[in-house]
């Protein structure tokens, strides 16, 4: 039973609900073989960490949590998710799908992976002092998931929305530990994943040109010469 | 057990029997609507059945009593089902005496009995349905489980109408772990159901069916006893759901009145409709996996429920 003193009694269980679903977008996206919808579940996953974002704030009462909430919204709901369309229509990826490894194989990797994350936080969680301390597991297990995608898929594309993915998770760990980091940090950070995206597009059309696909399989190969 | 008690369960049984067939009615007609069809009457099922029953039952030689006696046994566990789910009210005598885990040992009983004969004639399409039903069961019943298990965990209880009534005691306890369960038991419902993801019930081509091929030498009303068996256990799981994740309108033992039962009946009917919107949605917009995608698919399911049991776990015992 949860205890309801605090002064929004909801805004616990919401957040738990929101954390729920970023796990369950995770599970989705290291299920998906099409490309493209894997943009569309990491917008979908920008969007559930804006509402996070601006609860905590809500419920903490720091401003500047807000100019984060704005920052989630327009970089990872709006420009990023656009950017990727945008690569992959002009890469001509869109009914591009993946050759994965044994999909139920992936999905009980992640599974152990969310056994050890949530046991890897529990001692953290209690310490922890803030209103979402509960989700630091969740958060944990969202950043190894992401990873897990990363290792098991070959295309560019995904392991940059891998990547992307992870970026959110670590964003969900500081917000459920701290009450997100220091604003200069976060713009540093938001800027960083802006230009990286740019610099990882630039380098899809050289694989692309060089290797005419965009598997990294390919790549192995330079090691001989 | 008291007059009343047997008079309940009896009304339930009752309602379970005619509403599965119309549930069954308004799923096609959705399902037409929009696929921009003219739908047929809400009673086609009901139609089909009387057809059924007037015709002459036609055997193969080699038939033996295992398969005459399946359509009945069908029958039989799928109202035993029927009456251990609370949809209408809780006070029910055999729920209180049956939990959910015999419930999933009825439904295996039927399934066991219908693989059996269908292998019983011999025919190729009937062995293959048998086999690829018995695939599909062997991965959706530890699905079905784990979202049990979860609910029993979140209300402390094995037995439905104690997991009704503290659900409906406190609507403010939203776990997580619902959200997980709610979406296996989607997944569950539907491999069961032989719905879209997993099989098309309104297939007319053998190499694809699965439950149907099952039924391909049944005739008159022994198939007529087996289609209304297969309603009966679409609403069943429909009901499971509804007590489980929706319990709201359902009479608990602590009403009494005479407006009670008119307005659960009412929310049950609601309840089954918007169900067969959903359902009918979800079937439009997926197509049909290949037979070899379905064991991925109810891993999924399985996955779903785990992750809800270690999400309650995690987050559920602050």
């Amino acid at each position: 039973m949860r205890t309801l003193e605090r002064p929004f009694p909801g805004t616990d269980t919401a957040l738990n609900i929101l954390a729920a679903c970023l796990l369950l977008i995770s599970f989705a996206m290291l299920s998906r073989r099409r490309t493209q919808r894997l943009v569309t579940l990491l917008a979908w996953q920008g969007m559930v960490l804006f509402v996070s974002t601006l609860l905590v704030a809500h419920s903490s009462g720091r401003v500047e949590m807000y100019y984060s909430a704005a920052l989630t919204l327009l970089l990872k709901v709006i420009v990023l998710p656009l950017i990727l369309h945008y690569l992959i229509n002009r890469l001509g990826a869109q009914w591009d799908t993946e050759t994965l490894v044994n999909i139920p194989a992936v999905m009980l990797a992640g599974l152990v992976l969310v056994i050890f994350a949530f046991g890897l936080a529990q001692p953290v969680s209690v310490l922890a002092t803030t209103i979402t301390r509960h989700t630091l597991g969740i958060a944990l297990a969202v950043i190894l998931l992401s990873f897990l995608m990363m290792i098991t898929r070959r295309k560019a594309i995904t392991q940059v929305i891998g990547f992307l993915a992870m970026e959110n998770g670590l964003f969900f760990a500081a917000t459920s530990t701290t009450y997100g980091m220091p604003m200069i940090i976060e713009l540093g950070i938001a800027l960083d994943v802006l230009v990286g995206v740019f610099i990882l597009g630039i380098f899809f059309f050289q694989i692309r040109e060089q290797f005419d696909s965009l598997d990294l399989h390919h790549l192995e190969a330079l090691k001989e010469d | 057990m008291t007059p009343a008690a047997l008079l309940r369960q009896l009304a339930q049984i009752i309602l379970a029997l005619a509403l599965a067939p119309l549930f069954a009615g308004w799923i096609a007609q959705c399902r037409a609507w929009l696929q921009n069809r003219s739908a047929p009457p809400l009673t086609q099922p009901y139609r089909m059945l009387r057809k059924l029953f007037a015709k002459e039952v036609v055997l193969a030689d080699n038939a033996s009593p295992l398969f005459r006696a399946t359509p009945y046994v069908l029958f039989g566990t799928m109202v035993l089902a029927a009456a251990i789910i609370p949809s209408l009210l809780t006070d029910l005598p055999f729920a209180r005496v049956v939990d959910a885990i015999a419930l999933i040992g009825a439904f295996a009983t039927a399934r066991v009995f219908l693989s059996l004969a269908a292998m019983d004639i011999g025919t190729a399409f009937g062995t293959l349905g048998a086999r690829r039903e018995m695939m599909i069961g062997f991965l959706a019943e530890p699905a079905l489980l784990m979202v049990f298990f979860n609910a029993f965990l979140l209300f402390g209880s094995t037995a439905f109408p104690n997991l009704v009534e503290r659900y409906t005691r406190h609507p403010s306890l939203l776990d997580p772990s619902v959200l997980f369960s709610a979406i296996a038991f989607v997944m569950v419902l539907l491999a069961e159901n032989a719905r879209i993801p997993i099989d098309n019930p309104a297939t007319h081509l053998e190499l694809t069916m699965v439950h149907e091929a099952m039924l391909l030498e049944y005739s008159a009303r022994h198939l007529a006893l087996a289609e209304w068996a297969s309603s009966l256990k679409l609403y069943n799981y429909v009901c499971i759901g509804f007590a489980l994740f929706l319990p709201w309108g359902i009479a608990s033992s602590t009403q009494h009145g005479l407006w009670v039962l008119p307005v659960s009946l009412a929310a049950l009917v609601c309840k089954l409709l918007l169900a067969g919107g959903v359902l009918v949605t979800i079937e439009t917009l997926s197509a049909k996996l290949r037979v070899f995608r379905a064991p991925e698919f109810l891993a999924m399911a399985f996955l779903l429920a785990v992750l809800g049991l270690l999400v309650h776990l995690l987050l559920g015992a602050a």
